[in-house]
């Protein structure tokens, strides 16, 4: 809608904190110490910084946990003997039939069903982690290929995927999603799908600034120079000089998509039961917490929390690797 | 066009090159800086053309418009008897293994992120000839040809020095044996011991291929030494052509003599006697350039001729055909500068585009206008006065 | 600016345009007119009725006489009508508007007031505990799902704390016109939730802005003259500053008035998020169609008069 940097960048969620940053970073593809010390490169740079900053090193420990506990699901599931979605209608409800704290046999406590909600957390990840990765990707690939074209051919081009990208960012994520969730029938992949393709909005605004400042560059004369076509020059000149702000800003994207993935999850519209799911989960309880079951919301509401706080730690850690000259130049 | 000689590359016709600016609404009146406003040249076969002059006079622009790297606004190109000034970039792209560019910045006009060696195969990847290891082969070849270590293949170029990536340059551009290389101040961004071997580099390969260069650049003393012909380009426009040596003894356009006295000279003696001729004035916006000569706000032989009619590129003063200048009033040889002085008023020196005022105010005596001139504060009301 | 404003304008007329034919075709288009016919129709929907209702759709006619008949209607502020519950779409926003105006009016107050004074004083007292205290729960809310932090508020407060305190009330909704206090105490928690979710980017929106305002050289020379700390972050720092901080919350603003679909779901708050969540249950596709296009209008019109506010604010802006 409009060019300034601050309006390009927002949205009324989340990841507009960031654009600020975004708008400067833009022109910056080599720290200047990289053309100073040859033989390191930006990236091994930006690990050193990484591998000293302590609060990386525990988000990234955490997301191996949690990485694990979704890998090893089923293994801990067939070695405590207890399935997903397996309901223990005698050993898992009381007498009322109502579900059972957490105690030697069900770690976690169970839900509502009689089911063991140690294993359906520890599954729960893999359905947020999967969903979170998978449609990051989709949205990064999305955006890189709509942020590069727009970028690099503008005029008429350019506007109309400024439009376009106005459009999507008009209707609010959720309304949409939920339509679209209601139009078709909701399952996995269309949860991917549409969480997938609404934030493509996001990497696609940082590549296309990316690339505008990086088009006036003489390397991508000399490719012209040489015959280059636009395609040759949008993906082997210019893609390989986005790709580091594009992999900053997909580690932001991926607890964003988690989050949405357990919203229309909790709304009813996300992944259909039986799947242990955390947002459907929380949904379940959300009936039964008040009346003195805390167990049922605690367990999935903490591992949501903890999995987008990892994520989101991990990410603003890797930016400010990336672009050290957001931390404390001002002093 | 007319005489059609096999001895001519190119030729350029009345090249002009207009870049919009961006305008604040659809119903303002569109400006637009004119970076190459009629210019003319041909390149013979073989010889290296010099261009020279100021940082904006537009020397790149022209050379990038004869690389068609831009869409030129009029006039024609004529390279090697075909004429190219309005193909498309899809029907320029055969013609692009014949026409190469090398840029002033190494380090810019080299991808940052890829492999030296895969940089300067992209010519066989982009007109698809050579893949795997006949590529690879063929890439060796050329950093051979240009004095790069062929095993140097892995680097980016971040990690190669200033004289390696100018190197990897030239070897890109060489891959085809191109007939016309367009130098863009191929060595200005280099430290100066690595100036002479790029431009060693330059003439032994010229020798060896029988390549023609084009070669632009702000330094006269690498011109000279590298060029058969040189141009002078002035706010657009070509002021003088001319074979070196006869351009360097004999400057006829007084911006060529002010540009020239500028030249360190190797003879101390020679240095002292000569004295050095400072321009007056900033050069002026290329977006309404003044009128007649272009030179005339800041020429010390400025006279009401020059402000009124635009001068002809043509032999003065009994030149060779080939040495040809654009000037009302040309130096005679032997002639001092300095010892000239503005029978134009101080208004009209400084004024841009045309604005002439009236015969009234044009009186004022020189010294007061070139006093007014030079205090900036003169300038500003100036400004203010338009 | 008059030119500007055209254009402006003009732009978000477009979007509008391209959102409506978005809804559209995801409406009508997409199921295929008896499927859509059949839904407005209800549950209760008879075979004579569905034909009525395509009839009175428009919905045997060709595509784009279908599209201008519904956006005709929208043009005139009738935004359909819901057979599910047989009145008129407007009628149902009506009743919903309220609430959401409630919960994002007073979320707004509190989360700009924190965002901006948790920013400050990030920026001002950088490196210190204050700011990373301040910087550290950004973060920690800004991961916070909406519906985690809602459940815990009302677990706290509502249920734990009730025993003690018997003040916060567990959820649902109080007009204003009913009773003033009872509605503000029964928003005191989903205002908090929304707040602090959303407060988070604020904080760290106006930390960044600030310290970037700061670094600036006429800060320095505004030091050098010697004006007090205090007045150069008052004066000069918090003018520029802000200006971002406007843009956001214009704009997050417009959207949440479109409705808070997980706030007042969590909270039991008939807004407009709530509605559209149960018209969704009920299938009753008039309802949603409103509430959607009706919330691109709240977006598309906040943008506009942030670009126009940001225009005055600074005439840079308007050359672009």
């Amino acid at each position: 809608m409009s060019s300034s940097p601050e309006v390009r960048g927002r949205h009324a969620g989340k990841p507009a904190v960031t654009s600020g940053s975004a708008a400067g970073t833009a022109t910056m593809e080599l720290p200047p110490a990289a053309k100073k010390i040859e033989g390191r490169s930006p990236w091994r740079l930006a690990l050193e910084r990484l591998r000293k900053d302590r609060a990386a090193k525990v988000a990234a420990g955490t997301i191996t946990v949690i990485v694990l506990c979704a890998l090893l699901a089923p293994l801990i599931a067939s070695w405590i003997g207890h399935g997903p979605n397996q309901q223990f209608i005698d050993t898992g409800l009381d007498a009322e039939g109502n579900p059972l704290a957490p105690s030697g046999t069900f770690f976690f406590g169970t839900d509502s069903n009689g089911r063991d909600l140690f294993i359906r957390v520890l599954y729960g990840a893999r359905i947020s982690l999967v969903v979170g990765v998978l449609a990051t990707l989709i949205s990064v690939a999305l955006g890189t290929f709509f942020g590069l074209v727009a970028g690099y051919l503008g005029g008429v081009v350019d506007s109309l995927i400024a439009r376009l990208i106005d459009v999507v960012l008009s209707i609010p994520f959720l309304v949409i999603a939920i339509s679209i969730a209601y139009i078709s029938h909701p399952g996995f992949w269309l949860v991917v799908f549409v969480v997938g393709v609404l934030a493509f909005t996001y990497p696609a605004r940082i590549v296309r600034g990316q690339v505008i400042s990086l088009k006036e560059k003489e390397y991508v004369e000399a490719a012209r120079a040489l015959g280059a076509g636009p395609m040759r020059i949008m993906f082997i000149d210019l893609l390989p000089n986005v790709v580091a702000q594009v992999i900053v800003y997909g580690s932001l994207l991926i607890p964003l998509a988690i989050v949405s993935e357990a919203s229309l999850s909790f709304l009813g519209v996300g992944i259909p039961p039986p799947t242990a799911d955390w947002g459907a989960m929380i949904n379940d309880a959300s009936g039964y917490y008040q009346a003195g079951f805390w167990w049922y919301l605690l367990f999935p509401a903490l591992a949501l929390l903890i999995t987008t706080l990892a994520f989101n730690i991990l990410g603003d850690s890797v930016r400010d690797a990336m672009d050290p000259r957001g931390a404390g130049i001002y002093e | 066009m007319s005489t059609p000689d096999n001895d001519v590359l190119l030729r350029v016709d009345n090249l002009v090159k207009y870049f919009p600016v961006k305008s604040s609404g659809y119903f303002q009146k569109r400006e637009y800086v004119h970076a190459v406003d009629g210019v003319s040249l041909s390149v013979r076969r073989g010889e290296t053309f010099g261009i020279v002059g100021e940082t904006g006079s537009g020397k790149s622009t022209l050379g990038r418009s004869i690389a068609r790297l831009y869409d030129i606004t009029a006039g024609s190109i004529t390279f090697d008897g075909e004429e190219i000034s309005r193909h498309s970039q899809r029907r320029m792209r055969p013609l692009r293994r014949q026409i190469q560019m090398i840029f002033q910045d190494p380090m810019g006009s080299l991808n940052p992120r890829r492999r030296v060696g895969s940089i300067i195969g992209d010519p066989f990847a982009i007109h698809g000839l050579a893949t795997g290891a006949e590529r690879k082969r063929r890439v060796q070849d050329l950093m051979e040809r240009v004095g790069l270590n062929p095993e140097h293949f892995n680097p980016i170029p971040a990690e190669c020095t200033g004289g390696q990536r100018q190197r990897s340059g030239v070897a890109r551009a060489l891959a085809f044996q191109p007939k016309l290389i367009i130098c863009d101040e191929p060595v200005s961004a280099l430290d100066v011991s690595i100036q002479a071997q790029v431009i060693n580099l330059l003439a032994d390969l010229q020798a060896e291929f029988g390549l023609t260069y084009i070669f632009i650049a702000h330094d006269l003393s690498v011109v000279r030494h590298v060029s058969n012909n040189v141009a002078v380009m002035y706010l657009g426009q070509l002021t003088e052509i001319a074979p070196a040596d006869d351009l360097f003894t004999v400057a006829r356009h007084p911006y060529t003599g002010a540009l020239l006295s500028a030249v360190p000279l190797p003879d101390p003696d020679q240095s002292e006697r000569r004295e050095q001729i400072i321009l007056v004035g900033d050069v002026p916006s290329p977006i309404a350039p003044p009128s007649g000569c272009r030179f005339h706000p800041r020429c010390p032989k400025a006279a009401p001729v020059c402000v009124s009619t635009v001068p002809v590129l043509e032999p003065k003063l009994g030149d060779r055909p080939v040495h040809v200048a654009a000037c009302h009033l040309p130096m005679a040889q032997g002639e001092n500068l300095a010892d000239f002085h503005p029978t134009i008023a101080a208004a009209q020196r400084v004024i841009e585009g045309g604005g002439l005022l009236s015969g009234d105010e044009a009186e004022v005596s020189t010294v007061a206008a070139e006093a007014l001139a030079t205090a900036p504060d003169a300038a500003q009301s100036e400004g203010r006065r338009q | 600016m008059t030119r500007f404003l055209i254009r402006r304008i003009g732009q978000a007329i477009l979007v509008l345009f391209a959102a409506s034919i978005a809804v559209f075709l995801l409406f009508f288009v997409g199921p295929g007119p008896n499927q859509v016919a059949r839904t407005f129709a209800g549950r209760l929907g008879t075979p004579q009725r569905i034909l009525e209702i395509k009839h009175a759709l428009h919905l045997d006619q060709p595509l784009y006489l279908q599209y201008l008949h519904w956006v005709g209607n929208l043009l005139q502020g009738n935004l359909g009508f819901d057979y599910y519950k047989g009145q008129s779409v407007n009628t149902v926003v009506g009743q919903a508007l309220p609430a959401t105006v409630s919960l994002v009016i007073g979320a707004a107050i509190l989360w700009i007031a924190y965002g901006v004074f948790s920013g400050v004083v990030s920026a001002v007292r950088s490196r210190s505990l204050l700011d990373r205290g301040f910087t550290t729960a950004a973060l920690f809310f800004y991961s916070m799902p909406t519906f985690v932090l809602g459940y815990t508020l009302i677990f706290i407060f509502a249920y734990e704390l009730y025993r003690v305190t018997k003040f916060f009330p567990f959820s649902s909704y109080v007009p204003l016109t009913t009773d003033p206090w009872q509605w503000f105490v029964h928003l005191i928690l989903p205002w908090l939730t929304l707040a602090m979710v959303t407060a988070a980017a604020y904080t760290r929106l106006t930390r960044t802005s600030m310290l970037d305002v700061l670094g600036e050289d006429y800060i320095r020379t505004a030091r050098s003259k010697g004006m007090s700390e205090r007045r150069v972050i008052r004066v000069h720092g918090l003018r520029a500053a802000l200006t971002p901080v406007v843009t956001l919350a214009g704009l997050d603003i417009g959207t949440a008035l479109g409705g808070v679909i997980i706030t007042e779901q969590v909270f039991g708050i008939p807004g407009l998020g709530w509605t559209i969540v149960q018209a969704i249950g009920q299938q009753d596709l008039p309802i949603i169609m409103g509430i959607a296009i009706l919330a691109a209008t709240f977006v598309v019109v906040a943008n506009v008069i942030v670009d126009i506010m940001y225009a005055v604010l600074d005439p840079r802006v308007r050359l672009h």
